[in-house]
């Protein structure tokens, strides 16, 4: 090492200086823990101002709309009315629709990835997977448009229209920028999410589990679904939920393909409005204060409801592993 | 009992060939949209692309000059706020986190990873924007520079864990003081990996358009300094994408593959330069 070089000529005479308690400690460590603590400090006071600029932004709307504000329909920036409704029913529907996608493809992923692939395998797919998630959200959207969406149009949707329209959800006129479409991008994009941190879960199962399973006669799929599976369980509900966080908050690529239409229905066909689409695209266009203000309360719902899941969804997966570190969740 | 075991036998291949077909649907959006960039955006791939302003609609030809500077500029302004901060309040977490107080900030650090980005837009809105009553580059480079300080702050800390402590208390013994050691022996050992890190969360924050929307907004032409709006590229992307003009459309895609590279490049250069690291040792 090369540090020994360095060590000698550093040894200087160091002041010091006393604490409060009397202890003698080393100038340079007394401002540098607190240089650095000051800085740690930070991370803290962003998120409280964050939390504080939400709530002080949409003070007009939440004293003048109160709890109606999630319960009413109507979006009029003419009439200065405003309801969330349709926003959170179009985010917590395209959000789930891709849970639905998401969540049997991912878990299938991370099996893969930690129990059945060969090793030489499980570099390549693994890189290939995040570089799911390297993908910028607006380069998802404009494959949405040009891509997704007219294939929806012109071949899945008359397809399901045909053996499925007898259910309502299949049911109207088949655009391709639809709920269905915000719902399939959403799962694209969660699913890195979702399979890395199950495959970390996965990865935290003892191995005794497994060679115990497998050494009673268990089939690797029956060592999985005795041994494995029943360990993670917490830590996989907890993946799940960190990509619904994500797939709440995600603005661009769904923004893109979804309708932006405040209308309710429960065709998968029918275009959909989310709370991040309609910051998205009325923030900075927004005249009159209570306008900006409801939109920012939009905001601040969109901030609570992630910020629990995000808690909870940590607390589930600390209870079997650690979360992978690279990349944000 | 050999038809259970026969069917056990066929369950076993089915799930294990569900497994299989899972992980390739996985990946089939990403060879969709790498196909599509690809082939969509090598067209609009020219010399003007790189050196000329957009042209107003109608006319032909043009480039995104100043959104690739406005971009560069951004993710400059973004290293520069939260990178520095980043680094530190890891080490911080590394050194001295075992109290309360670095449990908090660990806490939220993790909550802050998972804020939607739009509401972080906001949040700069309110911040900056309202301050100064105008857009500007500076708000956003705030806005991807807060984007960035809880990956960075997580990645130095769980890597500076890593170090292994025989090096630490060699240099104590030695007689360095513990800033020193801490900076000049365990900073330096986890550099590479700390870069790795760091590089990623640019290649996120380079992608990102939410929270420019309307902090950075966008710019026709070139912006000068810091204090103006500033056109980026993903804002360019999405701005021309869901405009109705086809020539637009060519441009969209043109710069969704450049940006693309960037992002892929940092991405794939990150991975190798963990991988060299852990090959050498």
């Amino acid at each position: 090492m090369s540090v020994v070089h360095e060590v000698s000529p550093l040894i200087r005479p160091r002041s010091k200086i006393l604490t409060r308690f009397g202890r003698e400690v080393n100038w340079g460590d007394f401002v540098f823990r607190r240089a650095t603590a000051l800085l740690a400090a930070l991370v803290i006071a962003a998120l409280a101002a964050m939390a504080a600029a939400m709530v002080h932004g949409s003070a007009e709307s939440l004293s003048k709309f109160g709890l109606g504000f999630i319960s009413s329909r109507v979006w009029d920036p003419v009439r200065d009315v405003y309801g969330a409704l349709p926003f959170i029913y179009g985010t917590i529907a395209s959000s789930l629709l891709a849970l639905c996608f998401a969540v049997p493809i991912s878990l299938g992923v991370a099996i893969f990835l930690s129990e059945l692939a060969p090793a030489w395998l499980r570099g390549p797919v693994g890189f290939l997977v995040e570089l799911l998630a390297a993908v910028p959200s607006v380069v998802y959207g404009l494959w949405g448009i040009f891509a997704l969406a007219p294939w929806l149009r012109t071949t899945v949707e008359p397809f399901l229209g045909r053996t499925l329209g007898f259910l309502p959800f299949f049911q109207g006129q088949q655009r391709g920028f639809g709920m269905l479409a915000g719902g399939i991008i959403l799962a694209i994009m969660i699913t890195p999410t979702i399979s890395s941190v199950s495959r970390e879960v996965l990865r935290a199962v003892p191995s005794a589990l497994r060679e115990g399973a497998l050494g009673l006669g268990a089939t690797p799929w029956e060592a999985v679904r005795v041994a494995v599976l029943p360990y993670a369980r917490s830590g996989l509900v907890g993946a799940t939920i960190l990509g619904l966080g994500r797939a709440l908050g995600e603005t661009m690529a769904i923004t893109m393909v979804i309708g932006n239409r405040s209308e309710i229905s429960a065709s998968l066909f029918a275009p959909s409005y989310t709370m991040a689409s309609v910051i998205a695209n009325e923030f900075s266009e927004a005249t009159g204060s209570l306008y900006l203000s409801a939109l920012a309360e939009v905001g601040l719902l969109l901030f609570v409801v992630t910020v629990l899941l995000n808690i909870v969804a940590r607390l589930l997966v600390w209870r079997v592993g650690r979360l992978p570190q690279s990349g944000r969740l | 009992m050999r038809s259970s075991y026969a069917r056990r036998k066929i369950t076993d291949i089915f799930v294990r060939s569900a497994c299989v077909a899972a992980a390739l649907v996985a990946l089939v959006p990403l060879v969709s949209v790498l196909y599509y960039v690809t082939s969509r955006g090598i067209g609009g791939i020219n010399l003007d692309f790189f050196t000329e302003l957009p042209k107003p609609v109608g006319e032909s030809g043009g480039g995104m000059a100043n959104a690739i500077v406005g971009s560069l500029k951004l993710v400059f302004l973004a290293c520069l706020f939260g990178i520095p901060s980043g680094v530190l309040a890891g080490v911080y977490l590394a050194e001295f986190g075992e109290s309360r107080f670095g449990k908090w900030v660990r806490f939220s650090a993790d909550v802050m990873s998972g804020v939607p980005s739009i509401t972080v837009g906001i949040f700069v809105y309110s911040l900056v924007v309202l301050e100064t009553k105008h857009f500007s580059a500076f708000a956003g480079g705030v806005a991807l520079g807060v984007l960035m300080l809880p990956t960075v702050t997580r990645t130095t800390e769980e890597l500076l864990r890593l170090v292994p402590e025989s090096l630490r208390e060699a240099a104590l013994g030695l007689g360095l003081p513990k800033w020193r050691v801490t900076l000049r022996v365990m900073l330096r050992t986890a550099a590479p990996g700390i870069a790795t890190g760091v590089m990623l969360a640019v290649a996120r924050v380079a992608g990102e358009t939410a929270p420019l929307l309307f902090t950075a907004f966008s710019n026709p032409f070139w912006s000068s300094g810091l204090n103006e709006p500033t056109a980026s590229l993903p804002v360019n992307i999405y701005n021309y994408a869901v405009s109705p003009y086809e020539e637009w459309h060519r441009q969209a895609w043109a710069a969704a593959l450049v940006l693309l590279l960037l992002v892929l490049l940092l991405n794939v250069s990150a991975r190798l330069l963990v991988r060299s690291r852990v090959g050498a040792r």
